[in-house]
């Protein structure tokens, strides 16, 4: 049973800050996913919860122990690296036996365990090669037994699946998914790549610049974005966003259409480029690229001069110097404070 | 400016030429090397009288009279058993010393770093010579001087910096991440040092060893000034076979390059594995 609790973590390299007091609290057998571009400090996070890395400030605890004096063997916890890290000097069934060796654990549990995750990641035929003789992906499937062998509180993985090819990638994803959610560890789960963030995440906590902006849902990260940074940041394309005119009493003018929103001083219009269609009367937009993609058709176009993204249906015929007016779904329209960038409810 | 321009050579043309300056440059740089040591291996495996004859043989004779009285030479196997204690103290000091400063220098940022590393190198620029007197001094007042441990600490410090570069190149190739991984598998960080990046690392320590050994074995000025009684074999040979026969020099040359060519031939595949160790 590991509950994992950061309470006010913060490191700086020299002059850099790499987090700011970052707080968070990810539940027993949950999958999360930390996500953020290079240099957000998603790995630095995940590196002191290991400890690789020691904390300027604040306390990590794993369970009921606070663990951020600890060196990483005593916390409990197995993980995967980006470059897998597996022993070239090793076969793979050793490999895979190194931390239970280390544990001391008798020779046919150590066999037991080593041919149990072998098998759960499909690699039993390799165990008596080393890693130079295996590819990415066998690697990397080490690598994960490697960390499932030791039967840890915690697995912490460090982009794994970034340095394989597109195609692997994805079924390392679904695989991943299926052998972690059975072991029923909890996850934390580091990677830049937001389509890898939305499928496997129990919850996923955006972080940006040091911070963490949001820690929801998948679909809440998506729908209800708790600030600009994650709206323009999650999806592909990202979401829009226009400048708003309050016109008074909830009421505002987003390039020409009046839309309710909410009551404040000032407000900036956002919607996801799916949740636009064309209409009779809607925001006016001047096509600027089509692309067809199959299913659907992506406009890039301007509004209000702004640049402005919808996904269509494939149906509808459309060209460049078009203006077709977009009309949003009420009920997905998103606004946010211009100043602070936060999401005003 | 001609109005006639050469024709342009054919590709094959070009390729034929650069293959032919390739090997022509292998061949020059393989005789560089095998030539005096054939030279000198005819020499002291001829008889005596063949050794200012010429022609050359290809093949040497096989006499062993000059080699046979090298080695019955008074004092020659004292001043080799010296050569081998000094040069084996010096692989012991250098790599001792020099393994965890590279091993430090690849791992850890410090105050100074890049500073120390030009350092390393900078003992090698100071001439010996200049140190030599009072080195010589200060030994006799500690009484250093004459032995084996004494010369060995100096060679040690003409083969540290080697020792040193070599082993942090070697560190830096071997990924922090491999340590980490065994640190979070159950290890300190000196159990994850003897169970993953010895094994690894060992080969290219080994040849920076050999290096060691080979450093202080072909070493002679400073075992010239320090020795008097336990002279290696190179003070003892400078000293002894200046005054000797052609022959004699020419047995006493080949008994000194072959323990060196020997070592290197036994670990060449590690010296090329020092560079080529990386992830694998």
């Amino acid at each position: 049973m590991a509950e994992i609790a950061i309470k006010g973590v913060a490191k700086q390299f020299g002059d850099f800050t790499a987090l700011h007091s970052v707080d968070l609290t990810i539940a027993d057998q949950e999958f999360m996913v930390l996500l953020g571009a290079s240099g957000c400090g998603k790995t630095t996070l995940l590196r002191i919860i290991a400890g690789l890395e020691t904390p300027s400030q604040g306390e990590v605890w794993i369970g009921d122990r606070r663990v951020d004096h600890l060196p990483p063997r005593e916390r409990g916890i197995a993980m995967v690296f980006q470059n897998y890290a597996v022993f070239p000097h090793l076969t793979v069934f050793e490999n895979i036996a190194f931390g239970l060796r280390m544990a001391k654990l008798p020779q046919a549990e150590v066999t037991r365990r080593v041919t149990r995750t072998a098998e759960l990641m499909h690699i039993e035929q390799l165990l008596k090669r080393y890693s130079g003789e295996l590819s990415g992906g066998q690697r990397q499937r080490v690598a994960v037994a490697r960390a499932l062998a030791m039967e840890p509180d915690v697995i912490l993985m460090d982009e794994p699946l970034s340095n394989l090819d597109a195609l692997l990638r994805l079924e390392m994803r679904a695989e991943l998914k299926g052998v972690l959610a059975e072991s029923k560890t909890t996850t934390i789960y580091v990677t830049h790549d937001q389509v890898e963030a939305m499928s496997l995440a129990d919850r996923i906590s955006v972080m940006n610049g040091g911070y963490i902006v949001q820690a929801d849902r998948p679909t809440q990260v998506y729908r209800n974005p708790a600030a600009r940074f994650v709206g323009s940041f999650i999806g592909n394309p990202p979401m829009n966003f226009l400048p708003a005119q309050g016109t008074g009493d909830g009421r505002w003018q987003v390039a020409g259409q009046v839309f309710d929103g909410p009551k404040v001083e000032a407000a900036e219009f956002a919607i996801r480029p799916e949740d636009l269609h064309p209409a009779e009367a809607g925001l006016d937009a001047e096509v600027r690229v089509v692309e067809p993609l199959g299913p659907h058709t992506l406009v890039t176009a301007e509004v209000a001069g702004q640049p402005f993204r919808a996904v269509l249906e494939s149906d509808r015929a459309i060209s460049p110097g078009d203006v077709i007016p977009l009309a949003p779904i009420p009920d997905r329209i998103r606004w946010f404070d211009p100043d602070t960038h936060k999401a005003i409810q | 400016m001609s109005d006639v321009t050469p024709p342009a050579p054919r590709p094959e043309e070009v390729g034929r030429a650069g293959r032919f300056l390739f090997w022509a440059g292998i061949g020059l740089l393989v005789l560089w090397v095998l030539v005096p040591i054939w030279f000198l291996f005819v020499n002291a495996l001829s008889a005596p009288s063949e050794v200012t004859s010429f022609p050359k043989r290809l093949w040497p004779s096989f006499d062993m009279a000059s080699l046979q009285f090298f080695w019955n030479f008074q004092g020659v196997t004292r001043a080799l058993w010296n050569s081998v204690k000094v040069a084996v103290l010096t692989m012991i000091l250098s790599i001792g010393m020099g393994a965890p400063a590279g091993y430090a220098l690849s791992r850890f940022d410090f105050p100074g770093k890049e500073f120390f590393r030009v350092l390393v190198i900078m003992t090698r620029a100071f001439p010996l010579p200049l140190l030599a007197l009072p080195l010589a001094v200060m030994f006799i007042r500690t009484g250093l001087d004459d032995t084996v441990l004494g010369l060995a600490l100096v060679h040690a410090m003409l083969a540290l910096p080697f020792a040193v570069l070599i082993t942090y190149s070697l560190f830096s190739g071997i990924p922090v991440e491999l340590e980490e991984a065994a640190w979070t598998l159950g290890c300190t960080r000196f159990q994850a040092f003897v169970k993953v990046v010895l094994p690894l690392a060992l080969p290219g320590i080994a040849a920076s060893a050999v290096f060691a050994f080979v450093i202080s074995w072909n070493e002679v000025f400073a075992a010239a000034v320090l020795t008097i009684e336990n002279r290696t074999l190179t003070a003892f040979l400078l000293q002894s076979l200046n005054v000797s026969p052609l022959p004699l020099k020419f047995a006493g040359g080949a008994a000194l390059v072959l323990p060196a060519l020997i070592f290197i031939f036994a670990v060449r595949k590690y010296l090329f594995a020092m560079w080529g160790i990386a992830n694998r």
